[in-house]
Order: C-alpha cells, then structure tokens, then sequence
C-alpha cells in the first residue's frame, strides 16, 4: 500500500515535518482546516473554538462515551493566509509535552489535487520524541479511536 | 523507555550509523569494520560496544574471530517508532479527504 502521509524526523532534533498529497482542489482542503464542523469530524475531537483569522485561538476538547474528557488541547493563530498558509500553536492541556509551533503549507499541484506542508517545531528534541512514542507509549490513541467510532457509525 | 531511548541515541551518531550501513550487507570483524574510518581503533570499538550494548549490534564468534553482524529485529523496531505516529495523520488525512469529496459532490 502506497503511504500518502509521510513524516520526516531527523535524529537529534527538535522538529519534524508531514507531508501529505491530497486528491483534492486546494480550496477544499484549506476549508477542511477552517470551519469547525469538519475539523471535528476528521481531527476526531470536539471545537470548542475555532477563530480562523490572524490572533485568533483554538480549543479542542474529545470526551469518551461516558462524557468523562480525555484530551484537551489549545492554540493561538499567529498566521491566516486563505489557502496558502496556517501558523499557529498548539498545547496539549495537562500534559508535559509543552507548546508546540506548527507552520503548515497548503500548496496547489493541479486543479484537483493539493499537498500539505506541515512543519511542527517542539521544545526540544526529548520532548519531541516523547510526543511520537505517545499513540506507541499508550498503545492507543485517542484520535485514532474516536474516529474509529464515528467510522463504525456511519456503517 | 530507558533502553529505547538509548537505541535512539546511539542511531544518532553519524559515524555509528556509518557501521550500521557497513555491517548490514555482512558481517564484519572489528578491524575490518574499523579500516573503513579514518578514527583511531579504540574510538571504532567504543562505538562497536555502544550499538553492541543497544542490541543493535550482535557479536559471534568465529575461531579466533568475533564477527559484528546486524540485529534485524532491533532495527526494524526503530524503523516502527514512527509508524504509529505516521498512521495517526494517514488516517485523520485520510478522512479528510473523505469528508470534502463528499463535500465537493453536494455543491
């Protein structure tokens, strides 16, 4: 199976970059980044808040089927260029991974077709890789299941 | 965690990924291993014990030889350590597509 999402994390450092080519016009991917009501459904997580606009700021919250919250996260928006560019931050609440600044690239290749350029800068190189053993570490993830339930749903 | 961590930092040193691209097409003994860099011997061997220590490496002895050949098991496992992590954005990606195509077919 071709791997359309790749991830580049070079040893030692404190960044990493995902790339992923979308088979979809530029336009709809930038949407699917914007309005609120399709982020929750692909990013699997409630929006509380989703300000799309320059000093704007972001909450999201997933709770399970007991209500109890199991994930909340937040950021501001330091950049918002309509289907060109989105830099923010992102903080997972109550955990120990610090704030991360993620600079993402959407990019135009054909009339339908687009890529992502996301380049997630962390608070240092452990810190990085303590966040990419987290889905390992805990053997789940809470995006991943989350979306595996709103899947079996729709079945 | 501890032990994990190890192997990562001993894949980040240029020249003990060096050995590791060298002994995985065969496996080598010391001094051949250490005739491919120009750094003096017991630098070679204190690399050599580092990926030894992290499994990395395993030793075998043959005659008066101790050969150094791949641990496959172990690097594979290094390989993996993103995987989990990449799988994560494949499938929000992947339902993103989903859901504008979608999208883009109600218009």
């Amino acid at each position: 199976m071709e791997q359309k999402t790749k991830i580049t994390a070079e040893d030692g450092k404190q960044d990493l970059v995902i790339t992923r080519e979308f088979d979809l016009p530029l336009e709809l991917l930038f949407k699917a980044y914007v309005e609120p009501e399709i982020v929750e459904q692909w990013m699997g997580t409630k929006v509380l808040k989703l300000e799309s606009k320059k000093h704007g700021s972001y909450q999201f919250e997933t709770t399970d089927a007991k209500g109890n919250v199991v994930f909340k996260g937040n950021g501001v928006i330091h950049e918002f260029s309509p289907d060109q560019k989105i830099t923010r931050t992102f903080e997972m609440e109550n955990a120990p991974f610090g704030v991360q600044l993620e600079v993402l690239v959407f990019e135009k290749l054909t009339d339908d077709t687009s890529r992502l350029n996301m380049h997630v800068i962390y608070e240092s190189a452990v810190l990085r890789d303590q966040v990419l053993q987290l889905p390992f570490a805990q053997g789940i993830n809470w995006a991943h299941n989350r979306l595996q339930e709103i899947l079996n749903t729709l079945k | 965690m501890n032990l994990r961590r190890d192997v990562f930092q001993a894949i980040a040193d240029p020249t003990r990924r060096a050995i590791l691209l060298l002994v995985a097409s065969q496996s080598l003994t010391a001094g051949a291993i250490a005739s491919n860099f120009d750094t003096a011997r017991p630098t070679v061997s204190k690399h050599l014990q580092i990926l030894t220590e992290c499994e990395l490496l395993e030793q075998e002895q043959t005659g008066r030889e101790i050969y150094y050949h791949i641990n496959a098991k172990k690097m594979k496992e290094v390989a993996d350590f993103i995987e989990p992590f990449r799988k994560m954005w494949d499938d929000r990606f992947n339902k993103l597509e989903a859901i504008m195509k979608k999208y883009k077919s109600k218009k």
